[in-house]
């Protein structure tokens, strides 16, 4: 009833192809849209900006750049906050350096130094593939990690060998550090994020899309159809690295305030990584469910106990989470393997049958 | 800078071969214990195709058991039966709840369920056991603690009797294993498993029994580990940083080659050893561990995609 997709005709091939080929979806992303822009905003206090909107908001943009490399080209990768790191560290480098820099294109412009690591790193997936790519990309993960320890420069010498971010201003505006209000630092990060997601969504429909996929369901078929596979492969983890450079300098930027190396190691990979599969491989879309489930659900699990009234230490409910969200995990696994997304789908398509079976 | 790479180690070597040797010991017991892990791997690998990222966990889940259950006032030695016990249901469990439900799903839908698997069992363990780091009951499990000093050349050579254990024992488990998987029915099961499962269902081997028991195999082998390293580093979930070593010894050797755990998991430990004593630690400013293994690796699979060990990969369309 609700997505009734009848009398909606194409007339042109252009219309097939249009982005949203049936009404409601626009209705629908025009919603969730004006929920963002607006309706959150505005109802929001500090506590769901800093726990739920803004880190699910820089979580997904992590998670679309794993799932372009990951999801759309093939390639498994398990290097990702690593990359996170290298676009945090350029941009603090880049605003040290050059403090009259607006932060918004330094935070863009971070992500091309994490893309040019990550060709680096994507390099040797020429010639090695599957599991023994991932674990070639923990190479990466690891070597990087160690690097942001060692290498002095890289954190202007402090002695803490952290970063710290500092008060940046757009205008007069403070958009990070200390200063910066929660409301201005969410829009920047929404900005950012729709604008990538956006790119992302033309790209992955486009020319350099279908070769991501070809390469991805059959690397050696693809070659025989003429597709340049080291062209294919190393633009997806350019553009996978780029957006999650800049994810990772919105991260400390615009969220924690501040990194440790060890901030950027394993763990922060597998949740980007969660959130790609939970989410669904091969979607943009299933970024942000996944990345409301990953970073939503230890939030809500913090809240219950207390509101149920049951006493738990908080270490308690910490390892609580631990196992919960690792069920999770497994459940999700093998109640839909292909993610959240593929929900999202079969529900599309009962609800533009609805009421009728067929 | 070039005489640092290519001359001083080399004089360091000759001029303190005590040294050296100390640095060649301390890498053949991390190698043995590697090797251990990287044959839990590639066992669970070869009968499954799953690449099972829980096996750290599982080895520092048996170890906190173990210690765990000593702390309740139970003697060593039947801890250590009890905790082979939780090893086999927890392999039962994960065969039953997870694994036979995802048959047949893409090989990255199971490596994500034991990633799944072993958040759960962090939780799991330290909610039963507690998260603060415990000592390994060395002592009381009658592993010998003394060390032989050793004079060669007029130098110093420490060799810490557990880790003389850790080597033999690493070793006669590695050739149980071995003897197992070559002289047995059930052994002989699971390679054929691992040659080809076609072929291996339809003479009648049972896939549900062979994976519980590839699991066992993969709990007895983190028990042994766990102890071992427990008794150098105390029990902690940071012991799980180990398990991330055997990925590159797997990488090393090939994902499906036993041989190739053994030698990858030696080669690996001695090199990074190595490597860091004499050119990561004075060129890089130490810590070079954490990374070298995967970069030597990563170097070794440019040449040879398949690892040193592993299967020619044959790729048709």
């Amino acid at each position: 009833m609700l997505y009734r997709t009848a009398g909606q005709f194409k007339t042109s091939y252009e219309a097939d192809q249009a982005l949203f080929p049936v009404k409601q979806d626009a209705f629908l992303l025009g919603f969730i849209l004006v929920l963002a822009w607006v309706i959150f905003p505005l109802t929001a206090s500090e506590f769901t900006f800093q726990t739920l909107l803004i880190p699910i908001l820089i979580y997904s943009l992590a998670a679309l750049g794993l799932n372009i490399l990951t999801g759309y080209a093939g390639q498994l990768s398990l290097g990702t906050a690593a990359f996170m790191g290298v676009g945090a560290y350029a941009c603090y480098k880049m605003i040290t350096i050059m403090p009259w820099m607006n932060p918004i294109i330094a935070i863009l412009l971070s992500g091309v130094f994490s893309a040019g690591v990550g060709v680096a790193f994507g390099i040797p997936s020429l010639r090695i593939k599957g599991f023994y790519l991932a674990i070639a990309t923990l190479a990466a993960q690891f070597f990087l990690v160690w690097l942001f320890e060692k290498w002095a420069w890289l954190y202007n010498y402090n002695a803490s060998g952290a970063i710290q971010v500092p008060n940046l201003d757009i205008f007069g505006l403070y958009v990070s550090g200390p200063q910066a209000d929660s409301i201005v630092q969410y829009y920047l990060v929404l900005f950012i994020v729709c604008l990538l997601t956006w790119v992302c969504i033309n790209l992955t429909r486009g020319n350099l899309g279908r070769t991501w996929k070809a390469t991805r369901d059959m690397d050696i078929a693809a070659e025989l159809i003429g597709i340049n596979l080291m062209k294919s492969k190393l633009t997806a983890f350019a553009i996978s690295s780029y957006i999650v450079g800049v994810a990772g300098a919105l991260f400390v930027f615009m969220w924690r305030g501040a990194a440790e190396p060890n901030l950027f190691d394993i763990p922060l990979s597998f949740r980007i990584l969660f959130i790609a599969i939970i989410g669904g491989l091969g979607s943009i879309l299933g970024n942000y469910l996944g990345a409301i489930l990953i970073v939503g659900l230890p939030v809500v699990l913090n809240l219950v106990p207390e509101a149920l009234g049951i006493p738990l230490s908080s270490s308690m409910v910490e390892h609580l989470n631990f196992m919960i969200v690792g069920g999770l995990i497994v459940f999700f696994l093998i109640v839909e393997p292909h993610g959240l997304a593929q929900l999202w789908r079969l529900l599309r398509e009962k609800l533009i049958l609805w009421p009728f079976p067929y | 800078m070039l005489r640092d790479i290519f001359i001083n180690p080399f004089v360091d070597m000759y001029e303190a071969p005590d040294l050296f040797l100390q640095t060649l010991w301390e890498g053949l017991v991390s190698g043995v214990l590697y090797a251990l892990i990287a044959l839990g791997f590639v066992l669970i690998f070869r009968s499954s195709r799953i690449f099972n990222f829980a096996q750290g966990i599982m080895v520092v889940f048996a170890a906190l058991t173990l210690v765990g259950l000593y702390a309740y006032g139970i003697p060593a030695w039947i801890a250590v039966l009890l905790t082979l016990g939780v090893m086999f249901v927890l392999a039962v469990s994960i065969e039953r709840v997870v694994l036979r439900p995802l048959v047949g799903q893409p090989d990255i839908i199971l490596f994500m369920a034991t990633i799944g698997v072993s958040l759960f069992l962090i939780g799991l363990g330290e909610i039963i056991f507690g998260g603060e780091n415990k000592q390994m009951i060395t002592s009381e499990l009658g592993i010998p603690t003394g060390e032989t000093l050793l004079e060669p050349w007029g130098g110093l050579l420490i060799l810490p009797h557990l880790d003389i254990t850790v080597v033999v024992v690493g070793g006669v488990l590695v050739a149980a294993l071995l003897a197992f998987l070559n002289y047995t029915k059930m052994g002989r099961a699971i390679r054929a498993l691992g040659d080809d499962h076609q072929a291996a269902l339809s003479v009648g081997i049972s896939l549900q029994t062979i994976w519980v028991l590839v699991w066992f195999i993969a709990g007895i082998i983190a028990l042994v580990t766990g102890i071992a390293w427990g008794a150098r580093a105390g029990v902690s979930f940071a012991l799980e940083v180990i398990a991330y070593k055997a990925l590159p010894v797997l990488m090393l050797g090939g994902l499906e080659s036993i041989t190739g755990a053994i030698v990858g998991g030696l080669m690996i430990g001695i090199l990074e050893k190595l490597f860091d004593g004499y050119w990561g630690y004075p060129i890089l400013g130490g810590n070079t561990e954490t990374w070298f293994a995967f970069v030597l690796a990563l170097i070794v699979l440019l040449f040879r995609p398949q690892g040193l060990f592993g299967e020619r990969i044959i790729e048709r369309v």
